[in-house]
């Protein structure tokens, strides 16, 4: 950590989004992690989103557990709204928050003891009830805070700093997703920004749940010979199946693409995502083969990243629930509390 | 492209923009952070290694460092460079056993044409080395330019006394009244073994109009300001027209003022763009509301019975192409009442003392043919420096001419050969003393530039001495030295060290760093977070990084060497290190360069 405050002062040719708005005025907090942690590399790729994405900090929700990498919604778009919740239950409070108002952007950050751990029924149903917000999956296998121990998504033969081995199997949080039917499912690299902000940026327009698992080395417990998450071993295990570029609404797409190589999928607000196949057999948009390529890889001790699965038309939590498109703050009161009339009428039918 | 090589003295030199800038490269930042500390005679001394005269700069230095300033870049205004520099002569201590003693006399004798700054740098290189130094001047005074030119109320004399006295006390010989009215006489029969011509550029230009001659009211600037200096002249007329709108002519208006004139126009034959007088200056002089007039093309003298009334004015109209004049035209003619008129259009050196047959050659136009490096003349033991050399510049160009001139004569006399010079040189050492600490105050401090305060317009002009800037006080100076961003404090990269996570990029306040796939210099500029468009500021290129083989890159121009980037560098691939440039004088040993590893 560090105790210098990075100084207001920024670049004066620092490009402006159309809200008028610099990068730097979607940052936050100064960060305490260790100097070099992946998860203040993931911090900046939000905000780098969050400002290409033109978001209103007002209009932004930053939910989080209990963790090192849910210490990170403090160091983000210092205007938005947050709530660091009890370990493991933020999925809890973001479905609260959703279910008051839909017309919010809902930035989860959790981290693999909190989402795979003591969290893993929380997070399962979150997928289940398609949550419309963008699930940050900071993976370092290891519990930083507690001083290093393995975490449930520690691979297998993975060596501690100190010398034991891990001989459980991980839970990888992307076949979860996928088997449990969530429709963005994407893995990253806190060292690669070019493959994550644009991930981001297409989460936060995908309509439902769009999971996003960012390996993110620790680099105080995880980071030596012998772990499978440090900056060296990610580097030359990853391998990139699915490049997205993100293309915000409105904008015209003027590159052609290569069919088979390429593959605009457009999302319900116009959007696009254009899905570079760097793996040309891979298909993201084929649950079955995915979840097959992963189990594939996986056992070759390969890290499969990019936009792993997309199924753009999944109705997400409102649209399953049948709840009303303004968010309960703005409904009139006599809609809310239609009172003591009405309720009893609600509660005769459980008599 | 190759990695940068910033074992190069000059790239960390070129990062402390002010000393860059600097002709003497005054090691800026050092002393800024001296002052902060309280420390103002340390402060001083280190100035005056580069400069020589830091209460006189202090005042009226043309200051190239502070447009040069980061700061300026940063924000919009630089630090006042030139009026902390006042302040350690202000504040400073006894000096008293802190100057260098004069080694035993080596038995060589150096004679120095001119008691201006040049000639005195030289008697303040030499003469501890052992030197014997004799300055000539002509005049009863010490300084030079410094005395006769700069009126007292912006440099009072007693500054002059003291920072020349500070070079006498070395043991130099100062024969005053004594013009050097033969080069011939001097070199054969003087007995001294090198020659130094600091006689500056005493002849002021003329204009040649009609009605020039016959009157008396017609001054040339540095002429009548070197008999106001030494009240030959203590009265003007009511209405004073100033011809040209350089510093000499803002010196003539505000010293008019001072002798009683009522109304004082300065006149310009181009717009305001295109003023040779320092922005200070100008605004000093507005703000005693002198006025200045622009687009008016002296075309005749107005007499009228050998006596001035007025003068007359080609009017002007200029068609500009951006900051390039197009075409101009004459729209009209006007002629201006006035009683005196001060002509301060420019001035030259001029040499009706040394013979054309020494073997000291002249160009075409009678200035001395001058090697740039080693200020020696074609004639060897005879160096030229100050105006004398290459015309007008200004003191700290003067400064640094002697130092480089003192350095040939010691070579010279030492070796036979003064272009066999000791190169320069930067060493770094590490600012970090710990976890979290550095040795240095990195904190940004955003604050705006101090305004130095004046006396007031009532009061200014009771004296012609009184001195108008006050200049700082010691809370004030304490307040603007936090506005220096330490750019001496060098960001240092090793780049075997780089694990890429990232970290340094993502806190820069300034996104100077980028990690990218090499190129030429013109593709990584334009793929710096922010494109690095400032083409004369430096771009910092590391070897391949060893993870991806991509390069971590920098952009030198904004870097408000916070140390951000090494504080948050887990390897401590980045690192602050304070960089000292060594810029060899007389009897320094060579430099040794010490490398970014």
């Amino acid at each position: 950590m560090t105790f210098m405050v990075k100084p207001k002062v920024r670049h004066p040719d620092l490009p402006k989004n159309e809200l008028g708005l610099t990068r730097r005025d979607y940052e936050a907090a100064n960060s305490t992690l260790c100097a070099g942690c992946g998860h203040d590399s993931i911090t900046a790729a939000i905000i780098e989103a969050c400002w290409a994405n033109s978001l209103a900090p007002q209009n932004v929700v930053k939910l989080s557990g209990i963790g090192c990498s849910s210490k990170t919604t403090a160091y983000f778009v210092g205007g938005a709204h947050g709530f660091n919740s009890v370990h493991g239950r933020m999925p809890s409070v973001a479905t609260g928050a959703n279910a008051a108002n839909r017309n919010l952007h809902y930035i989860g950050v959790s981290g693999d003891g909190d989402s795979l751990s003591i969290g893993l029924g929380q997070f399962c149903h979150a997928i289940r009830r398609n949550l419309n917000m963008v699930y940050m999956l900071e993976n370092n296998g290891v519990y930083g805070l507690t001083k290093g121990q393995f975490s449930a998504s520690a691979d297998l033969g993975s060596i501690l700093k100190k010398g034991d081995v891990n001989n459980q199997p991980p839970i990888d949080p992307v076949q979860l997703a996928i088997t449990l039917g969530a429709g963005f499912v994407a893995r990253s690299f806190s060292g690669d920004k070019a493959q994550l902000v644009p991930l981001i940026r297409a989460a936060m327009h995908h309509k439902g749940f769009a999971l996003i698992d960012v390996l993110s080395p620790c680099v105080t417990f995880n980071d030596h010979e012998g772990s499978t998450r440090s900056y060296t071993y990610s580097r030359e295990h990853y391998e990139e199946a699915v490049h997205a570029d993100f293309v915000a609404p409105a904008r015209e797409i003027s590159v052609a693409y290569k069919e088979g190589e390429s593959l605009p999928v457009t999302l319900h607000d116009g959007s696009q995502v254009v899905l570079h196949k760097v793996d040309n057999s891979y298909d993201p948009t084929d649950r079955s083969a995915a979840l097959a390529r992963l189990v594939e890889r996986q056992k070759q001790h390969e890290y499969l990243t990019g936009l792993l699965y997309i199924d753009p038309e999944q109705q997400e939590f409102h649209e399953l629930s049948g709840t009303p498109d303004t968010a309960l703050n703005q409904l009139p009161y006599e809609l809310l509390n239609p009172g003591a009339a009405a309720l009893s009428k609600v509660l005769s039918r459980y008599r | 492209m190759n990695p940068t090589d910033t074992s190069h003295p000059d790239y960390f030199h070129k990062v402390v923009d002010c000393q860059w800038a600097c002709p003497a490269h005054t090691d800026v930042p050092e002393y800024i952070r001296l002052i902060a500390q309280g420390r103002y005679t340390d402060a001083y001394l280190l100035n005056r290694h580069s400069n020589v005269f830091p209460g006189i700069l202090g005042r009226v230095c043309d200051r190239p460092c502070e447009p040069a300033c980061r700061r300026g870049r940063v924000e919009e205004k630089p630090v006042a460079i030139c009026r902390l520099k006042r302040v350690t002569a202000d504040l400073k201590g006894d000096l008293e056993g802190l100057l260098p003693k004069p080694l035993p006399r080596n038995g060589k004798r150096v004679a120095c044409i001119g008691a201006g700054p040049s000639s005195l740098t030289v008697a303040n290189d030499l003469a501890p080395l052992g030197y014997e130094v004799v300055v000539f001047e002509r005049s009863e005074v010490p300084g030079g330019l410094m005395r006769s030119n700069i009126p007292s109320f912006r440099l009072p004399q007693s500054v002059l006394d003291e920072e020349i006295g500070l070079i006498l006390d070395m043991g130099v010989e100062l024969k005053t009244g004594t013009p050097v009215e033969s080069m011939r006489k001097l070199l054969e029969t003087g007995g001294f073994d090198a020659v130094f011509v600091g006689s500056g550029a005493p002849k002021g230009k003329e204009l040649n109009l009609p009605g020039r001659q016959g009157t008396e009211r017609i001054h040339i600037g540095i002429d009548w300001l070197e008999s106001v200096a030494f009240g030959h002249q203590d009265k003007i007329g009511d209405r004073v027209l100033i011809i040209g709108v350089g510093n000499t002519a803002m010196d003539c208006c505000r010293s008019s003022l001072r002798l009683g004139a009522k109304s004082v126009k300065v006149m310009a034959r181009k717009p305001r763009a295109f003023f040779k007088a320092s922005e200070w200056e100008l605004e000093d002089a507005e703000a005693e509301n002198v006025e200045i007039v622009i687009n008016h093309s002296p075309k005749a003298f107005v007499t009228e019975g050998g006596k001035l009334v007025g003068m007359t004015f080609d009017v002007m109209e200029y068609e500009m192409n951006g900051t390039q004049i197009k075409s101009e035209k004459i729209i009209g003619e006007t002629t201006i009442p006035c009683d005196d008129v001060i002509l301060a259009i420019g001035q030259e050196n001029a040499f009706p003392w040394i013979e054309r047959d020494l073997g000291i050659e002249f160009d075409k136009w009678s200035v001395p043919k001058v090697d740039a490096k080693t200020f020696r003349s074609t004639r060897a033991g005879v160096y030229f420096g100050g105006d004398a050399a290459f015309g007008p510049k200004n003191i700290i160009w003067a400064v640094e001419h002697g130092h480089q001139a003192a350095l040939s004569i010691h070579q010279f006399l030492e070796t036979g050969d003064d272009a066999t010079r000791p190169a320069p040189g930067v060493t770094l050492s590490s600012r970090k003393m710990g976890m979290h600490e550095w040795a240095y105050k990195n904190d940004y401090a955003p604050i705006e530039r101090k305004l130095v305060p004046h006396v007031s317009l009532k009061e200014r002009f009771k004296k012609i001495d009184i001195e108008v800037e006050l200049g700082f006080t010691a809370e004030q100076a304490a307040a603007e030295v936090q506005r220096c961003l330490n750019c001496d404090i060098q960001t240092v990269f090793t780049s075997k060290l780089c694990i890429e996570c990232d970290a340094c990029i993502d806190v820069c306040p300034v996104d100077c760093l980028t990690i990218t796939q090499d190129g030429t210099e013109e593709e990584l500029r334009t793929r710096t977070r922010v494109p690095a468009v400032n083409a004369n500021q430096g771009l910092y290129v590391s070897a391949a990084l060893p993870q991806t083989g991509r390069v971590m890159i920098k952009d030198e121009n904004l870097c408000v060497h916070c140390g951000l980037c090494a504080e948050r560098c887990p390897t401590a691939a980045w690192d602050m290190q304070k960089s000292t440039i060594q810029w060899p004088h007389a009897g320094d040993k060579a430099a040794v360069a010490t490398a970014r590893s």
